[in-house]
Formats: structure tokens, sequence, C-alpha cells
């Protein structure tokens, strides 16, 4: 993918120092990441490096502890300043309308069909009427190459369908930035192409994505920066030419993708 | 005896309509309450939940008879003293509602966290993810166990016949005294609740059934 090029803006993401425990186990120790407008960057680590939960973070599907995340210079969770008062059920829910989720579990509602799964957002959180709501659930089905399926139960759909309706869901919302959570790991192999052939189309749109994926060879076709976490800390981050490159200084990042070619024969 | 069911039933018909009576008002009342504290019990502040779980663990292990017996003997000595028919729709209920908390955690527990977790991320508040994404859900996993558990209080109302309640089990034991006819009676009897109960068992099967081809 072109180099990114970032424009004067501050960042329509910042995480500063963000740390988060569950109990006595520390998962994030003071993360610091900020992504811009129409950049797509991707997190990839090892398992328990905190990656998902960071994500879920930023759509404050989980509290966190200490630090912040701000979407457009605004608090995510809590209000601002330093006395740290969670923002009202409303509040959070508008906050949370800003950022898109895709799921490593698609998380589609099973008693609604494909057009509705998308139509419930739009009629009761963006006050659409249902016609204008239909239209658009039916274009963004149609972007994801399935127009013909718009009133199929997800139980009719396959893995990969499935999950590509849970990208329309999420970007229909017009969401300042889409968070996509190993959005690919519950699928067959043959059905990966086809969800991350839409995330490209979105990219190259120009969507900012935070993606977490095990998609090594996505990560560095798709990305216009690499996030590398190991345990609870942004370990390295750069270009995909940079954190591939022969001149990586992370050991343990080199250790990591060492691992993981030889795993997947790479 | 087919003379004696036919001599016995105008003078059962009374009962009849009253274990209907008190059925469905228990049923009524205990369901409204107790899916309010069933919601609670599941999203409430941890206080709010102790109260809940504590009370449905209670109740659920009392015989329905006790629970009958302190509300009709027991409160007036606390200055509430209560006719027999509300005494006995008063227990009744109690008793229904730690079902109904029960039924509606289970419903409601069975759902996959990640429906809430997505319901969340397109910016739903709570309210409105509990009206169309939870309770749908939960519904079809509810109204069977809690259609059949409605069996439970028709049967438990045979109870409040001992209150002095001129129920259908109080119209048999009075058809009984005066015929000595207790095997064709009780017998007859059984056979009416099971009617009832067995319409309900029937009812349930076919909402599971209607329900069945929802997979997750």
């Amino acid at each position: 993918m072109a180099p990114f090029s970032p424009t004067a803006t501050p960042p329509l993401l910042r995480i500063a120092d963000l740390r988060k425990s569950y109990g006595q186990t520390r998962v994030l120790h003071g993360v610091d990441l900020d992504v811009a407008r129409g950049e797509v960057v991707t997190i990839i680590g090892p398992s328990g490096s905190g990656k998902t939960t960071l994500l879920r973070c930023v759509n404050f599907l989980e509290t966190y502890d200490q630090g912040s995340i701000a979407i457009d210079g605004r608090e995510v969770g809590y209000r601002d300043g330093a006395a740290r008062k969670l923002r009202s059920e409303r509040d959070l829910a508008r906050m949370r309308a800003e950022t898109g989720m895709v799921f490593q579990s698609f998380n589609l509602f099973p008693h609604l069909t494909a057009a509705q799964n998308i139509m419930l957002g739009l009629t009761k959180v963006r006050r659409m009427g249902s016609a204008e709501a239909r239209a658009k659930a039916l274009h963004w089905l149609a972007r994801v190459g399935l127009a013909d399926k718009a009133d199929r139960l997800p139980s009719e759909l396959s893995g990969g369908q499935q999950q590509r309706v849970g990208i329309a869901r999420a970007v229909a919302m017009e969401p300042k930035i889409l968070l996509l959570d190993e959005i690919t790991s519950a699928l067959d192999p043959e059905l990966v192409g086809e969800v991350l052939d839409v995330v490209l189309s979105l990219a190259a749109d120009g969507m900012t994505m935070l993606v977490v994926t095990h998609e090594i060879g996505f990560a560095r076709d798709a990305s216009h920066r690499i996030v590398f976490m190991a345990d609870g800390v942004v370990n390295a981050e750069g270009p995909p030419a940079e954190i591939f490159g022969p001149d990586q200084t992370s050991e343990r990042l080199r250790g990591f993708l060492a691992r993981f070619s030889r795993a997947h024969r790479l | 005896m087919l003379a004696q069911i036919t001599y016995a039933i105008p003078f059962l018909i009374p009962g009849l309509l009253v274990t209907l009576e008190v059925s469905v008002i228990t049923v009524v009342i205990a369901t409204a309450i107790g899916v309010l504290l069933g919601v609670g019990l599941i999203y409430g502040p941890a206080p709010l939940r102790w109260v809940i779980r504590g009370f449905s663990d209670i109740i659920r292990g009392i015989p329905i008879l006790v629970l009958l017996f302190f509300v009709y003997y027991g409160l007036p000595l606390t200055g509430l003293n209560l006719q027999p028919f509300a005494a006995a729709v008063l227990g009744l209920i109690v008793f229904k509602v730690a079902q109904v908390i029960e039924n509606v955690r289970g419903a409601i527990g069975s759902i996959p966290k990640g429906q809430m977790d997505a319901a969340k991320s397109i910016g739903l508040p709570f309210p409105e993810r509990l009206a169309y994404v939870i309770a749908p859900q939960a519904l079809r996993r509810f109204l069977p166990p809690w259609l059949n558990g409605v069996t439970d209080a028709v049967k438990g109302s045979a109870l409040i016949s001992l209150l002095g309640v001129g129920d259908l089990m109080f119209d048999i034991q009075k058809v009984v005294g005066r015929t000595y006819s207790p095997l064709t009676l009780y017998c007859f009897g059984a056979f009416l609740y099971f009617l009832i109960n067995y319409a309900l068992s029937l009812g349930s099967r076919a909402l599971e059934r209607r329900f069945s081809y929802i997979r997750d």
C-alpha cells in the first residue's frame, strides 16, 4: 500500500499511557498510539499481548484504569478532566456510535435479517426513517457483494457472508474509525479472501482503520503502519517495510515473525 | 361411577373457575414482577443483585404450603391481616415470582455475550439494547420453560383450599364429604387438573418447536 502521508491535523485517535488490569493481571501497561485520519494501522503480536483488549477499550466495551483514549479530541468513556467520571449511558452510546467494530465471532443479531442487522443502528441511533435505512442497508450489502442476501437470516449465511454483513453493519453507521478484531480468525481458510477484499476496498476509500489480525500477509499489504504489541506495550511500530525489513532492531518482533513464518510455512 | 361424576360436576364448576382465576392472577402479576426482578438480577448494581438472588434462593427453598401458611397465619402478627383469597394469591405470587426470575436469568444468560457487545458497538443505549437485541432473543428461550412453570402455579393453587378458599380442590372435598366416594371424585379432580396442565405443556412444546428454527 502507498506510504501514508499524514496531514498536519491532530490525530483522529490518540491513545496515551493506557493501562488496564484484570485483578492482579496487568493487560495494558501504558500503551501510546496515534492513528491519523485515513490511516490503516494494524496491530500484531502474540496472544495475550493486549491487542484485543486495546481495541475493545477504544470502543469502550472495556473500561480502563489509567491513561486516556480520545477520538477527535473527545475523551472516550470518561468525562474530560482528572476526575475520570464515567459518562452517562446516553453519552457512552453516542461515543460508541462514532466507532464501528467488527468482531471475530461476527455477533450478528440472529433474529434479524442481514438488512435488518444493518438497519437497527440506522433507525434507532441515527434516527433514519425505515425506507431510507433500508436503502442504505441495501447499498452497503451490495458493496460487500451480498445484494441478494438482504432478507436472509444470519443462520442462512456462510461465515464469510456473515462477516461481510458484520462489516456492512459497522460501516453503514459512518463511524470515524473502524475497529477490526481478528475478523477472519473464525473463518474457514477459503472464506478469508472474500472478507479481506472488502476491507481492502474500504481502505482504498480512505476509511480510518485500526486492525488486530493474525494475517501477517494482509498486515503487510494493507497497512500504512504496523504496531507490534508484546506484554501490554507497543514494542515496535513502523511502516510494513521497516517492520518486516532486515534492519528491524526489536529482538522480540524478529522472534515473533520467525516463529510465525515457521508455523505458517511462509 | 358416571352418575357420581355427573352429580358432582355442577358443584365443581365454581371451584374450577376460582382455580383458574387464582392461577391467571398469580401468573400475570408474578410474570410482570419476575421479569423486572430478573432483569435487575442480571444487569442491576451489586446490592440489588444480592437482594434479588437472596429472595429467589430463599423462596425456592420453601414449600408452597409453608409460604401460604406464613402469609395467612404469620403476617397478621405483623399487622397485615389478609382475607383467605388475598393471602392465597399473595403466597402463590411470591412463589411464582422466584420461578420467573430464574426463567429470565436462564433465558438472558444463554445469549452469547457478543450480542451485547455488538449492540453497544453500534451505539444503542441500554434500554434499546434490551428491547431490540436481548429481549427478542431471550423471549424464545423464556417462553417454553415459563409456560411449563405455569403448571406449577396451577398445581400449587390446590393448596389454597387449606386456607378455606373455595377452589376446585375445596369443592371436590365438599362433594366427597357428601357422597363418600373419594376414589371417583379425586380421580376426576386429578383429571381436571391434568387437563389444564396438559394443555399448557402442549402449548409449551409447540412454542419450543416454533422457535427451534432459529439457530445462533
